[in-house]
């Protein structure tokens, strides 16, 4: 009969061998958040659906990364209350008119409208698209 | 001074943010399991649901008024309230988190500022960064924050922010009695016999006189009321001296097979939950019994207290306790409504050394633990779990209307028209 062997759990690795060379410049690994996510308070991430976009390099499925705390700018690509719904569209504004433009590929052009922002539409910024992801693999 | 933050029907408000179509609309979040309404938008309480009402005596008002009935969903109302709170935490370091929706606020450490000012800004910033609206009350003590922060949500107009006053006593007047921080329904009944209806008539009486009529707690408010302190920002919670880990069946159930799978899910989470608070359990509470509600059924409710020695929050030794209190008991019969498991005299720490357990076998349930914990933590709850709590799930909760974990899962995100 063998007697069970136990040895005692050491906390720290023995070290062996030759010490690596990079040993004295280990800093840290790249945490992908640090790019993406500035204000993580008021960071969400939504999920694109639709073409209206694609021009603007939003496709079907993307990843869109989205930042509240921004105050929404001329040009900016944002996420919209529209009609109850949320919508992605770029913020347009000239003066005292403000509009939520498509922006798909060539082929569909035409195909979306610009939604007005007016009282009548009820529409309201929700945050400010900051990034998007699209996957370039296969999902399986 | 204390300013008092609390999120404006917070559950329907977290729903609102990733539906914006429910703006405007009644809606009431149930209980888990969906059995009570735990909580309703403005709209739904001016229909008149009230806290606690069965979802199911509802029904009739639900389909008039076309109301929106929701599941809980704690993952997305956890993930909320944690922004809010980091939010709020931007603008005073002084901050105590009440409650998943209140926090209190020492204002003394933002010298020369307008402490109004300052709450609006940050009701502003709370309401663009997570979409929850807020009312803010600010007074001298925690009970005049409490109260002004009941008149700025009942005076909308006045924008979610009110200060009491120099002079207090219109806003005094404006509030009952009943809702005063720490007057009950029993004592608001009370003072209203002795002509007692608002803040301001409370104020006027007596400390002494009170404390006579009711107690020392209820001097302390009054206290409070006229700017005295008696009560200070709590930053460190309290520890927690009893966990309760109890939920009732989606359908009934008959069998031991059934109940004790379920005492196992309760033991094993109430175990977990041990562990992540760094506590351990002395005593023991198991219980199951049938509807409270259905009194054509015959009734039955059954509970048993076991010693836990010496005290744990090993998994597996908390199910086979509970297991082994629960056995005895057990009657065959009835149609048994809920079962749960409750720890008592919880303390920090370590357990004991005792002579009823070898140090090789502290050491391989310590290690045992931190594997199914770290599996779980990692994999999802329940990925590694015993035997013991089943297959068949009859513990898992009916959330029929639940929305998605918009911020806690990646494939429940919402979704954005593109």
């Amino acid at each position: 009969m063998v007697e069970e062997l136990r040895l005692p759990l050491i906390g720290s690795r023995v070290e062996a061998g030759f010490p690596s060379p990079a040993d004295d410049f280990i800093e840290r690994s790249l945490d992908l958040n640090e790019q993406l996510v500035a204000n993580p308070i008021a960071t969400f991430f939504v999920r694109a659906s639709g073409h209206s976009m694609d021009g603007a390099g939003i496709h079907d499925g993307d990843l869109l990364v989205v930042d509240r705390s921004l105050t929404p700018m001329s040009g900016n690509i944002v996420i919209a209350v529209v009609d109850g719904g949320l919508t992605v569209k770029r913020l347009s504004k000239h003066g005292m008119k403000a509009s939520l433009m498509p922006e798909p590929s060539n082929a569909d052009e035409g195909t979306y409208k610009p939604i007005e922002i007016t009282i009548e539409t009820d529409a309201t910024i929700w945050g400010v698209v900051t990034w998007s992801m699209h996957r370039l693999t296969c999902t399986h | 001074m204390y300013a008092l933050a609390d999120c404006n029907n917070f559950y329907a408000s977290c729903e609102r943010v990733f539906e914006p179509h429910l703006a405007r609309k009644p809606v009431v979040v149930l209980s888990n399991n969906d059995g009570c309404i735990i909580a309703r938008s403005q709209e739904a309480k001016d229909i008149g649901f009230k806290m606690g009402d069965p979802i199911f005596k509802c029904r009739d008002l639900v389909k008039q008024h076309n109301v929106i009935v929701r599941s809980s969903n704690f993952s997305l109302y956890g993930d909320m309230s944690r922004r809010v709170m980091q939010t709020i935490r931007l603008f005073s370091p002084d901050v105590e988190i009440y409650s998943i929706d209140e926090a209190f606020i020492k204002l003394d450490g933002l010298i020369d500022r307008n402490f109004e000012d300052e709450m609006r800004r940050m009701r502003a910033a709370v309401l663009q960064w997570t979409g929850i609206p807020i009312s803010i009350g600010i007074g001298k003590t925690k009970t005049l924050a409490k109260l002004a922060n009941h008149y700025a949500k009942k005076t909308p107009e006045i924008g979610g922010v009110a200060q009491i006053p120099k002079n207090a006593n219109e806003m005094l007047r404006a509030v009952e009695v009943g809702a005063i921080w720490g007057i009950g329904r029993q004592w608001s009944k009370k003072f209203r016999n002795i002509g007692v209806h608002t803040a301001f008539d409370l104020v006027q009486m007596e400390p002494a006189v009170i404390k006579k009529t009711f107690n020392i707690v209820a001097m302390k408010t009054v206290m409070e009321l006229r700017g005295c302190t008696y009560y200070r920002l709590e930053q460190t919670p309290e520890q927690r001296k009893t966990l309760l880990r109890s939920r009732s069946f989606a359908s009934p159930v008959t069998t031991w097979q059934e109940v004790s799978e379920a005492i196992a899910s309760h033991a094993t989470r109430a175990a977990e939950k041990l562990r992540n608070e760094e506590l351990v359990a002395s005593v023991l509470k198991v219980f199951f019994h049938t509807s409270l509600f259905n009194h054509r059924k015959p009734r039955h409710s059954a509970h048993a207290t076991i010693e836990l020695i010496p005290p744990t929050s090993t998994t597996h030794t908390i199910i086979k306790a509970a297991l082994a209190a629960a056995y005895p008991i057990w009657k065959e019969g009835f149609e048994y409504k809920r079962a749960g498991v409750y720890l008592l005299e919880l303390s920090k720490g370590q357990p004991q050394a005792s002579l009823f357990e070898s140090p090789e076998e502290k050491i391989r349930d310590k290690n045992i633990m931190s594997v199914l914990d770290a599996v779980n933590t990692n994999m999802g709850a329940g990925t590694l779990h015993f035997a013991a709590t089943g297959f068949t799930k009859v513990m898992q909760m009916r959330q029929l209307q639940r929305s998605p974990r918009y911020t806690t899962h990646w494939d429940e995100l919402p979704q954005v028209m593109s």
